[in-house]
């Protein structure tokens, strides 16, 4: 089959299984939109900036789990997905992005829309690739996608120069079935020896902790993590990547950990004596400080990358592969040490655990004359019964969405965890519902993030997306102004816009419906409403407490048992 | 922790952007290269690079780790962990009066250096050693005036029949 070089990248993502393209044309990427014209079983995706798309191919690869493919134009175009790129390269999301690139004759000349994409995205994508020639196209596209999807996952760049798609040169096409790659073989799985050794540590524990996660969701581990935790009877905790890896409604669910985590969580973090750590990478705003990070556990480390242990925390035994391969093979080797877990311990362990659970740090000041957004998150939850892909952007909503929304199952909760992009959760939205186009998905914003990608509003009705936004209100950058404060005695530099759009009628504008939300008595039946119009998308604009603050909360440089509680809660500084 | 030096040895795909790959990965955690040398091997579609760098032992096993992420990477060594060879090319222009020619050819001689090039007023001189040795030399150049020198940079090679080419 002999065919140009657009056709064949094109053939290529069929052959992958692709199903949407997001994507913005452009002067680099013409012949390739003209292929794309014809092709019938890949639709595209319009977004209407390249961020956009970038964060929309990356909701659909975190709901799905399938790569999510952008295609872009040269100079601005890519530049514009540099925050897609860095954003989806720290939560380790599988992202193919090609990026045309101006004509092999001109690359280096300055030329009109030129931009070293390869040389940009570097540090931003788990690798790229700057095609050289036709006959390499398909190879590559091979490549980027293995590369993309195994191992610890990420994006890959494919920047294209614009007459290697000219539609009237074609070659010989033949898609590779296998491509070696002999500079990149991740590691699989751990020697039985390491799994024994853990098996036994694990179950020699008197006050056991088990930390998980995205690596879980990434990898498909959460029913071999739930075989394990219920048959060991350990308490869990999931980092904000790791929600919904265990189910939040589970009894040995401590909630989340870290810097706004629950008190029992942390606690149980710092006080245990082994700690089983699985797919998560003891970021900053988990361990907080670093030299007082469960100083008396004995810590094991299963994670698919070599060199995410003992990066932030030494640890005592690490077992690297896939997540669901080492579970299961724990699971196995568990069985005989089961019998000798000093049962007497764990409950007495369970009866501590519980006595911090009794603090419920979770409570907050309820109110009927002004809307607490926490009650927002859990009025959200009855509405949804728990059910909804729930996207985020970044600041105080997100936290008391992962706080508040209990997440039973992976992929339901959708965030920038390790970049935290303002502007993520809209497009993040529309990816999605495009894979899931009969689900509820809802996006739980403020208004201050939302702005920054406010223009998929368009590219949501275009392809009538009936995504339910619901934006916090509460006129400040919340958490810079709670950051403010705590650390900077109350100057509110710049956290305030005293010029905030009328969401409703913005909605009305991009052809969605509107709704206003001001007092406690109709929030949940405005909610409703909004979940029930199941065929348009609804901006819930509710209008909460300015000042509310986010809590338990770690603050920096502080260790686990050095959290400070909502003054609702019986003492506020712990430790 | 205290820093020490160590002399890495890495294979790579003979690519453009493999040379950067390895260069951002140090500037991007702020460690500094201290020599740097790549050729392609026998196997022209691989090159192997010696690097040096100054790390404390934390962050090297992390920077191992990193490089060893690295697609373009086939295999990296860290060579300061086994015995090995290492050897540095010193190629150094000198002003030479009359009255120091004589004085220059002893010390090339001791050092079991060459002269390469000869001028009414210069000599160029070829040397190659170990670091240790390299410096020496231009240490016993004393009064007499450098125009200009290049090094290679370290080059390693461990010992024995142990390869860096065993590719995994």
């Amino acid at each position: 089959m002999k065919l140009s070089g657009s056709e064949i990248i094109i053939e290529c993502l069929k052959k992958e299984g692709v199903e949407f393209i997001f994507g913005y044309p452009g002067g680099a990427v013409l012949h390739i939109y003209d292929a794309l014209f014809n092709a019938k079983k890949i639709k595209h995706v319009l977004a209407r900036h390249e961020q956009g798309a970038t964060h929309a191919a990356d909701g659909y690869a975190r709901a799905c789990g399938k790569p999510g493919v952008v295609l872009v134009t040269s100079g601005p175009g890519i530049t514009n997905c540099v925050t897609g790129l860095a954003t989806a390269h720290m939560d380790s999301i599988p992202m193919i992005v090609i990026s045309g690139q101006v004509s092999r004759q001109y690359v280096g000349s300055d030329a009109f829309q030129e931009a070293d994409a390869t040389g940009i995205t570097r540090p931003v994508t788990k690798h790229n690739f700057l095609v050289d020639s036709r006959e390499s196209i398909a190879e590559v596209f091979k490549k980027a996608f293995i590369i993309a999807t195994t191992g610890r996952p990420g994006p890959v760049l494919i920047d294209i120069p614009k007459d290697l798609t000219d539609p009237n040169i074609k070659i010989e096409f033949d898609y590779p079935k296998k491509v070696k790659i002999r500079s990149y073989k991740p590691v699989l799985s751990e020697s039985e020896d390491k799994i024994n050794k853990a098996a036994k540590l694990l179950c020699s524990a008197k006050k056991p902790m088990i930390y998980t996660g995205g690596g879980i969701i990434l990898g498909n581990a959460y029913k071999e993590l739930n075989k394990l935790v219920k048959s060991l009877n350990y308490p869990i905790t999931n980092t904000l990547m790791g929600l919904g890896g265990f189910p939040s409604t589970d009894d040995q669910f401590l909630g989340m950990l870290g810097m706004h985590g629950t008190y029992e969580a942390n606690m149980a973090m710092h006080d245990c004596d082994v700690l089983l750590a699985v797919g998560a990478r003891f970021d900053d705003r988990v361990t907080g400080d670093t030299s007082k990070f469960c100083p008396s556990a004995k810590i094991i480390h299963v994670d698919i990358d070599p060199s995410s242990i003992s990066k932030i925390i030494e640890v005592d035994l690490s077992l690297v592969g896939e997540t669901s391969k080492i579970l299961k093979s724990l699971n196995k080797a568990i069985t005989p040490h089961l019998s000798k877990i000093n049962k007497t311990s764990l409950k007495k362990w369970w009866k501590i655990i519980n006595k911090w659970r009794s603090k419920n740090c979770l409570s907050y000041k309820k109110s009927n004359k002004i809307i607490k957004p926490q009650s927002v998150i859990e009025t959200l939850y009855d509405v949804t019964k728990g059910k909804a892909f729930v996207t985020s952007d970044v600041g105080q909503h997100q936290m008391w969405a992962a706080q508040y929304y209990k997440f039973d199952k992976p992929n339901r909760w959708i965030n920038s965890g390790g970049l935290g992009t303002m502007g993520f959760g809209l497009p993040a939205a529309m990816g999605a519902q495009l894979a899931f186009p009969k689900s509820q998905v809802v996006c739980v914003t403020g208004e201050a993030s939302i702005v920054m990608c406010i223009q998929e509003l368009a590219t949501c009705l275009q392809y009538r997306l009936p995504i339910k936004v619901i934006n916090l209100n509460n006129r400040y950058m919340g958490m810079v102004r709670q950051w403010q404060e705590f650390f900077y005695e109350g100057r509110y530099a710049m956290s305030y816009m005293e010029t905030i759009p009328d969401f409703v009628q913005l909605a009305n504008s991009f052809g969605h419906i509107g709704i206003k939300i001001e007092k406690p008595s109709e929030l949940k039946d405005k909610l409703s409403e909004a979940m029930n119009m199941k065929d348009r998308l609804v901006f819930v604009d509710v209008i909460t407490d300015q000042e509310e603050n986010v809590y338990p909360m770690i603050k920096s440089g502080q260790a686990h048992n050095e959290m400070h509680l909502s003054p609702t809660s019986e003492d506020t500084e712990l430790a | 922790m205290e820093e020490r030096r160590h002399i890495i040895s890495l294979l790579v795909e003979n690519e453009f952007g493999s040379l950067s790959r390895i260069a951002g990965l140090f500037s991007a955690r702020g460690y500094n290269i201290h020599c740097l040398n790549v050729a392609p091997t026998n196997d022209q579609s691989i090159s192997r690079m010696t690097l040096v760098t100054l790390c404390n032992d934390q962050k090297i096993s992390q920077l191992m780790k990193q490089l060893d992420k690295l697609v373009d990477v086939v295999n990296v060594r860290d060579l300061t962990e086994e015995t090995h060879i290492e050897r540095e090319m010193l190629l150094m222009k000198l002003k030479c009066s009359k009255t120091q020619r004589d004085e220059v050819k002893r010390l090339t001689d001791i050092f079991r250096a060459r002269i390469i090039d000869v001028t009414d007023t210069t000599y160029t001189i070829e040397l190659t050693g170990a670091t240790e040795k390299i410096l020496a030399f231009i240490n016993s150049m004393g009064k007499i005036k450098i125009i200009e020198m290049v090094r290679s940079g370290a080059l390693g090679i461990s010992r024995g029949i142990d390869s860096l080419e065993n590719i995994k």
